[in-house]
């Protein structure tokens, strides 16, 4: 079963720039209570969406500069990338149903 | 927002709108009392005090409690008591006889009594900018966002106490704090105050206002308007912290309720609305101090008062 995969500098060519499929990215820090109850609904995603949409999260302490560079400035953030493009940044905690429909948006 | 007329068979003893610090203080009491007891939530459980790493002062931690593991463990201890909890926003309340219909974004809820526990907001400055820029520069909430204006200049808005302790916390992320202020002199208290004026990388633009936010991608600089003499200036920043005031969450109730001038419920010692059978909590009511431990204690309060108002 998928699970969001750690993005770091070194993988995130790999699973973002070059992915086939869109990718949510997870921006969030173990400081920031929304991020940690956004976490489990993004696992639950991961495996909901298997095959179709690919997950992964920053650790924005630890890649500030992954952050910086998608102009991440309130977490959570998470942003949907397409070709390796953002074509969508949902900041703030969301539920679960809402963020359904944001990634049923970009795969239709 | 969709609203949901679906009407949901169940009657409940009680609904508590808003699961924050007071309304789950009072969903544990009313389940815990055995009433069949429905808590509703729009967002995230716990409220406002999730953004908080630490909490000092809510009595019996003496090393603090997370914010987030706090609320998180009063929800646990309210399901123990068979408390229902549904993630759905409300949208109006309406009575019908002694019932109380709760119309929400999932359905229409009935219930012969309600605790209102919704809380506040943040007050928008209603710039032009402001609204383009959240997110992107435009923060109300130094605690959550300061991490992401390490070593730049940012801007803070308002006087008063949680002004300027978001403006402490951001001075020890921040290359420079500014602070401005529509009047002469701050409203925080004289401590407060002298722990800023202290703080190196704090300064002041007083008798101030902010009338536009501007940028390309991000927030770039701020347009400020003196109030004595009306001349206008540029302040480059790379955020800024909108911290005026709090809007009381009573939009849904459209006039069901006396309210006061800021727009929060009117209650009595028990929580008690002028309408029999509806109770308020936390901080959506009347001079509330916005504390945890106080939300709390309305919750318990309202609660009780709820219990009795339906054996009677």
């Amino acid at each position: 079963m998928s699970k969001p995969v750690n993005i770091k500098e070194d993988n995130f060519d790999k699973i973002v720039t070059k992915a086939t499929t869109p990718v949510l990215v997870d921006f969030w820090a173990p400081w920031c209570g929304p991020c940690l109850m956004v976490a489990p609904v993004v696992d639950q995603l991961a495996a909901e969406y298997e095959g179709k949409i690919a997950f992964g999260k920053v650790n924005v302490d630890e890649c500030p500069q992954i952050a910086g560079k998608y102009g991440v400035m309130s977490i959570p953030s998470l942003i949907i990338f397409k070709g390796g493009v953002p074509v969508a940044n949902i900041v703030g905690f969301r539920p679960k149903e809402q963020l359904k429909k944001s990634l049923d948006a970009v795969l239709g | 927002m969709a609203e949901n007329t679906r009407m949901i068979d169940k009657r409940y003893d009680v609904v508590i709108i808003g699961g924050g610090p007071a309304g789950l203080s009072a969903a544990i009491y009313c389940s815990r009392g055995r009433l069949s007891t429905l808590l509703l939530e729009r967002a995230l459980v716990g409220g406002q005090i999730v953004n908080a790493e630490q909490v000092d002062n809510y009595p019996g931690f003496p090393t603090g409690i997370n914010g987030l593991e706090l609320t998180q463990q009063m929800h646990c201890q309210a399901d123990r008591y068979g408390l229902e909890t549904v993630y759905a926003e409300a949208t109006a309340l309406e009575l019908c006889g002694t019932q109380k219909l709760v119309s929400t974004t999932e359905g229409i809820y009935t219930a012969r009594a309600v605790i209102i526990a919704c809380g506040s907001q943040r007050q928008k400055l209603g710039i032009p900018g402001e609204d383009e820029f959240t997110g992107k520069g435009v923060s109300y909430c130094a605690t959550c966002d300061a991490a992401f204006f390490r070593d730049k200049t940012v801007a803070l808005v308002g006087g008063g106490n949680a002004a300027l302790s978001e403006a402490l916390h951001l001075s020890r992320f921040a290359d420079r704090v500014i602070v401005i202020h529509r009047r002469e002199r701050l409203r925080a208290t004289p401590v407060v105050q002298e722990k800023a004026f202290a703080t190196g990388n704090i300064e002041f633009r007083l008798n101030a206002v902010v009338t536009a936010i501007e940028g390309e991608e991000f927030v770039s600089r701020v347009k400020l308007r003196h109030v004595g003499s009306g001349e206008e200036s540029y302040l480059p920043v790379s955020g800024i912290f909108i911290a005026i005031g709090f809007k009381p969450n009573t939009d849904f109730l459209r006039g069901l309720l006396p309210l006061d001038e800021k727009g929060a419920v009117i209650t009595g010692d028990g929580m008690q609305t002028a309408i029999s059978g509806i109770f308020a909590a936390g901080d959506i009511r009347r001079n509330s101090i916005r504390q945890v431990i106080a939300a709390a204690g309305d919750g318990a309060i309202a609660a009780v008062s709820a219990e009795k108002y339906l054996t009677e």
